[in-house]
């Protein structure tokens, strides 16, 4: 999979829609005996791996699931504090699950918001007057695309760095949006996108950009 | 492509609203609010598939309306004439209306812009974009004008909420 996920943002910086089009991480699902040679710490709504990086479990890594139940934030599926259990030598063997923490719907609500506001001051560092705007963010493992229309709604895609025809996905998004949400009287403007004709439409060109991509069949 | 649907649904758009208001001032209105609110949802269609950048002056969105909106939409090219001293104003003439095809004005509906929802459309379309304009039905064909005109002005632009790049 070479497009990761696409975000469309109102000219407010609300989220509007969301899409993760990636394969879950590899997680690892590991048995443990007391006591953890992990070390383990809180950070956030999570317990992430601090240090003890062995067998696929990375520093970072957050406690995904311990026996099977996937946990609730810092919480056991039944309640208990994560460390807290962890810490005791009666709940061993035990088996977690340790992977990438996915982010929630609150925090890509954030980072959207967050993204629109950095896009604005970048607009305003611009030496010229009218200025496109953030059209990318390029790190090793993916760049952001993101494009901007008249109206100052923002599709963004984030994709594998070595994945092209991006461009025509976003005006192609643009198409989509406006056929799929707007033309759904139904919807309603400036409001979360709701639609599952918006949403089969979207994957499908998903689909279709990334079999024309550098990964394609015959390239 | 047949467009008598079309002209059959907007006609009895405008008889149900003329049956449900009974005055037409009100249906007037009614007929711009739901021009409006088809503006907003088009122009994000026409912008998607035109492909056209921003206008940089009103002559600039004159062009636009004339030779890419109105053919794209209505599948006629009005032509653009009597500009104000100030290029702030100007008239937009229709040889002829697909949406009047087949439509007489009765007497006791004389006060009745029968197409006003054109008016709502280029408003609510030109806000999306940071215009707010005036746009009114100055000369009609179904009250026996030999043309129908339509004046556009343009009135400011939009501050709040300016997209980014765009002060």
């Amino acid at each position: 999979m070479a497009i990761f996920s696409v975000y469309v943002v109102n000219k407010a910086g609300g989220l509007l829609y969301q899409l993760d089009h990636y394969a879950p991480r590899a997680d690892t699902e590991k048995t443990f005996s007391f006591p953890l040679d992990l070390v383990l710490r809180p950070h956030d709504e999570r317990v992430v791996v601090a240090f003890g990086q062995r067998d696929g479990i990375r520093v970072g890594h957050a406690v995904l699931a311990i026996n099977g139940a996937e946990v609730n934030g810092r919480c056991t599926a039944d309640g208990k504090d994560v460390l807290e259990f962890l810490g005791n030598p009666a709940n061993y063997p035990v088996s977690i699950r340790f992977g990438r923490h996915r982010l929630s719907s609150n925090e890509k609500l954030m980072l959207a918001s967050m993204f629109h506001s950095l896009f604005a001051i970048g607009s305003q560092l611009s030496p010229e007057v009218g200025s496109s705007g953030i059209e990318m963010l390029e790190t090793d493992t993916f760049k952001l695309h993101c494009f901007q229309t008249l109206t100052g709604i923002k599709f963004m895609v984030l994709a594998d760095p070595r994945q092209a025809g991006i461009d025509s996905l976003l005006r192609k998004i643009y198409e989509i949006y406006s056929d799929f949400a707007l033309k759904n009287p139904f919807y309603s403007l400036e409001m979360p996108i709701r639609c599952e004709l918006f949403d089969q439409n979207l994957k499908l060109a998903l689909e279709v950009a990334e079999k024309s991509g550098p990964f394609g069949p015959g390239s | 492509q047949n467009s008598e649907l079309f002209t059959l649904t907007y006609g009895a758009l405008v008889t149900q609203l003329c049956k449900d208001y009974e005055n037409d001032e009100d249906v007037n209105k009614q007929l711009d609010k739901m021009g409006y609110n088809i503006g907003v949802r088009l122009i994000e269609d026409f912008l998607a598939r035109s492909n056209v950048g921003r206008c940089h002056d009103f002559r600039e969105t004159a062009d636009v309306i004339a030779k890419i909106a109105f053919k794209m939409y209505l599948g006629i090219t009005p032509s653009i004439t009597n500009w104000s001293p100030g290029g702030d104003e100007f008239s937009l003439i229709l040889e002829n209306n697909p949406l009047v095809d087949f439509v007489e004005l009765p007497d006791n509906h004389s006060s009745l812009i029968y197409s006003n929802l054109l008016c709502g459309v280029l408003r609510g379309a030109l806000e999306m974009v940071q215009m707010a304009v005036d746009v009114k039905f100055v000369q009609d064909t179904l009250k026996g004008d030999s043309v129908t005109e339509i004046r556009m002005k343009f009135i400011r632009r939009i501050e709040d909420n300016l997209p980014a790049g765009e002060e």
